[in-house]
């Protein structure tokens, strides 16, 4: 092997890594607003990713059977049905289910684990247990190639750069909009943000519709590297959390580099090792440091 | 006989005997053999049950990975009788006859180091208990040491307990792999899948179980139990009394990983083989949720949820698997919004209060004196007696001579 091939297997490793650290930041993002700022442990957050990509599916086959001449230009249209599905469902669990369990974390681990069961025999139901895949547009199809063996996939792209706008986005609205203010008082101190009037109630409630709204992007984006089972978003859950908890999970910050960690970490070491092996030693080398270091990486500076 | 029902009834032993007519009598005369070993199944899940009440009712402190003791115990059980089934005559079709059949599928030629000692008895059945408490113990010791408890524990746990399960299901060739340890024949010579050894094993397995939930119950009258409670509900104020939280929920937590194993090795004899299937995520909460149902506070009850779940689990997924997932749905959300302590709790609020009732409108309408009746009935209960249906006005008829 030539130092040219070495290092395209690498950047093409690499790639397959940030790919993969898409859909995990997605995935974190919304549970670090959900777990980090709310504390509630909702279980059936892979749920809700599966939701946006079953969204995603459904606009692909509805454009297919009712109107193709519009399958170049869907998706853009199915990411945002795929955020407003999820939003809506996560307004209902939380106006039914998790705004009575508030005082009592581990319950609504539970109860939301629960609805999680409950949601995925639904999908079965709905879409059959085999797997599902939309058709995407062509031009998400193909690959670049900037130099002689070196493919960087399109649709992964995208994915990037539909993780970094939501991220941005996500930045914005919680430091620099009125919501975010909000939330962020709320978080420090219920009962005093309460006091200067905000009503924490809806603030509660919009937080965490829009974090399970951010969980269904991260289906929409999943949809392009991978094909969507009923229980798909579950095969993400401990992940997600072990990146919200690693991160530290008050920094949204912390997300990001551990869910850049964490993906690179396993997308490289299965370059070395077999799929089961890469993801055991990745996931021991978390807990490991989240024994010696259980507030995280970025930890915030609160007293306990 | 008057004198040994206040016994019974004193020393708060009743519950636990009543179990022990139910599963010792009732159920054999009951159940046909095919049940009985269903039932020995469910019970061997009893003591993951009956550990979890002990750390997350008792504790406080939740594990998601309950799973992983049941199946290290399990396990190191089935790789015993797993060797003992291997013997060389019975293997020598293999290309290296007396390793497993799955360790010479997978191209294996010896026996790995850390098989050989499974080659006794004596050290699988220390195993069975001491594997699983050693890595609660680290588990354990590392997190609560360092003041992780609550939400960031279940995590964790959670991850160890996907850690493992892909462990086991990728070593292929040390661990059976998906399909986990099959055809375990024999217990130093004893055939264990025939009728009668499933029927002695499920009194083994109901003893043992008796006898774990027993220990419990003295461990939560002594003073140590009196700790762990206080510890439950005001952390802080235990550790500025002077004690070591930390060293209380790593017994705990051994404590029920212990028992675990215990389930995990039965488990292994009572069924017949061991698979990851026990060990990930999904049945570690499941278990959890046996132990919900029952009542997180009441280690009896902990056991009838461990039936009633598993029986509606086999009757539905026989008679209509769509369903199963949505009642179990129903179950998780159910047990944490409606009934928050269970069947347990279901009894001490409804049923016992009806029996008090019961029994004062009776003792009443003979003595005719309405103070000297409720000795050791619980002052909210009273309250709660006398706010709903005032006492002595409707009497019923007399029951007890």
């Amino acid at each position: 092997m030539t130092a040219a091939e070495i290092f395209n297997i690498f950047a093409m490793q690499g790639f397959a890594g940030l790919s993969l650290f898409s859909v995990l930041l997605l995935m974190g993002l919304g549970l670090a607003i959900i777990f980090g700022q709310m504390g509630v442990i909702n279980m059936a957050h892979g749920e809700f990713m599966t939701i946006g990509a079953y969204t995603i599916f459904l606009f692909s086959s509805l454009t297919e059977n009712y109107a193709p001449a519009f399958s170049q230009h869907y998706f853009l249209v199915a990411i945002l049905a795929a955020f407003l599905f999820a939003f809506l469902v996560g307004y209902l669990v939380e106006f039914a289910l998790i705004q009575y369990l508030y005082r009592r974390p581990l319950d609504t681990l539970l109860a939301t684990w629960g609805l999680s069961l409950g949601m995925q025999q639904i999908f079965r139901s709905t879409f059959g247990a085999k797997e599902v895949s939309p058709t995407l547009p062509n031009w998400l199809m193909g690959s670049v190639t900037p130099a002689a063996g070196l493919d960087i996939p399109i649709n992964g792209m995208f994915v990037m750069a539909l993780t970094l706008f939501v991220t941005g986005l996500v930045f914005l609205l919680l430091y620099r909009s009125r919501w975010g203010l909000r939330v962020r008082a709320t978080v420090a101190n219920r009962a005093m943000a309460n006091a200067t009037g905000i009503d924490t109630r809806k603030t509660d409630r919009l937080t965490f519709a829009i974090g399970c709204g951010i969980a269904g992007v991260a289906g929409a984006a999943f949809t392009t590297i991978g094909s969507t089972g009923p229980t798909s978003g579950s095969l993400y859950i401990v992940d997600a959390f072990l990146v919200v908890t690693f991160g530290g999970t008050a920094s949204l910050l912390g997300t990001i580099a551990s869910a850049f960690g964490i993906a690179q970490t396993q997308s490289i070491s299965e370059f070395f090792l077999t799929g089961s092996m890469a993801k055991v030693l990745t996931l021991l080398l978390v807990v490991t440091i989240l024994m010696f270091r259980p507030q995280g990486l970025f930890a915030a500076k609160i007293r306990r | 006989m008057n004198r040994l029902y206040t016994w019974v009834a004193r020393s708060h032993w009743g519950s636990l005997l009543i179990l022990a007519v139910v599963l010792l009598i009732v159920f054999p005369l009951a159940l046909d053999n095919f049940r009985i070993n269903l039932v020995g199944k469910y019970l061997t899940y009893g003591f993951v049950a009956v550990g979890l009440v002990m750390l997350w009712g008792y504790g406080g402190v939740l594990s998601l990975g309950q799973g992983v003791f049941f199946g290290l115990g399990g396990y190191c059980m089935a790789m015993f009788l797993k060797l003992e089934a291997s013997d060389p005559i019975t293997t020598k079709i293999q290309s290296t006859p007396g390793i497993p059949d799955f360790m010479d599928w997978n191209q294996l030629t010896h026996l790995p180091f850390w098989w050989e000692p499974f080659h006794s008895l004596t050290f699988t059945l220390i195993a069975v208990i001491a594997v699983p408490t050693l890595l609660a113990f680290i588990i354990g010791f590392a997190m609560f040491k360092r003041r992780v408890g609550g939400v960031y524990f279940a995590i964790i746990t959670q991850a160890v307990a996907l850690i493992l399960a892909v462990l086991i299901i990728g070593q292929q060739g040390y661990t059976g792999g998906v399909n986990g340890m099959t055809d375990l024949k024999t217990l130093k010579g004893w055939d264990v899948r025939t009728d009668s050894a499933k029927y002695v094993l499920y009194f083994v397995n109901a003893m043992l179980l008796i006898g774990a939930i027993a220990l419990c119950a003295n461990i939560q009258r002594s003073k140590l139990g009196v700790l762990l409670l206080a510890m439950r509900d005001k952390e802080d104020r235990v550790r500025f009394s002077g004690y070591d939280v930390a060293s209380f929920k790593i017994f705990s937590f051994c404590l029920a990983a212990g028992l675990c194993g215990i389930g995990g090795a039965m488990f292994a004899l009572q069924v017949g083989f061991m698979s990851p299937s026990f060990v990930g995520i999904v049945p570690s909460i499941e278990m959890v949720i046996f132990a919900a149902v029952g009542g997180r506070m009441s280690l009896v009850g902990a056991v009838y949820g461990t039936l009633l779940v598993n029986f509606a689990k086999t009757y539905f997924s026989e008679i209509f698997p769509e369903l199963w997932l949505f009642l179990m749905a129903a179950l998780f959300i159910g047990v944490v919004m409606a009934f928050p302590d269970g069947l347990a709790g279901v009894y001490e609020s409804h049923v016992k209060p009806w029996f008090k009732r019961r029994r004062q409108s009776s003792a009443a309408q003979r003595v005719m004196a309405p103070a000297a009746i409720q000795p050791h009935s619980s002052a909210a209960a009273i309250e709660r007696q006398n706010h709903k249906n005032p006492p002595y006005t409707a009497p019923l008829p007399e029951v007890r001579p």
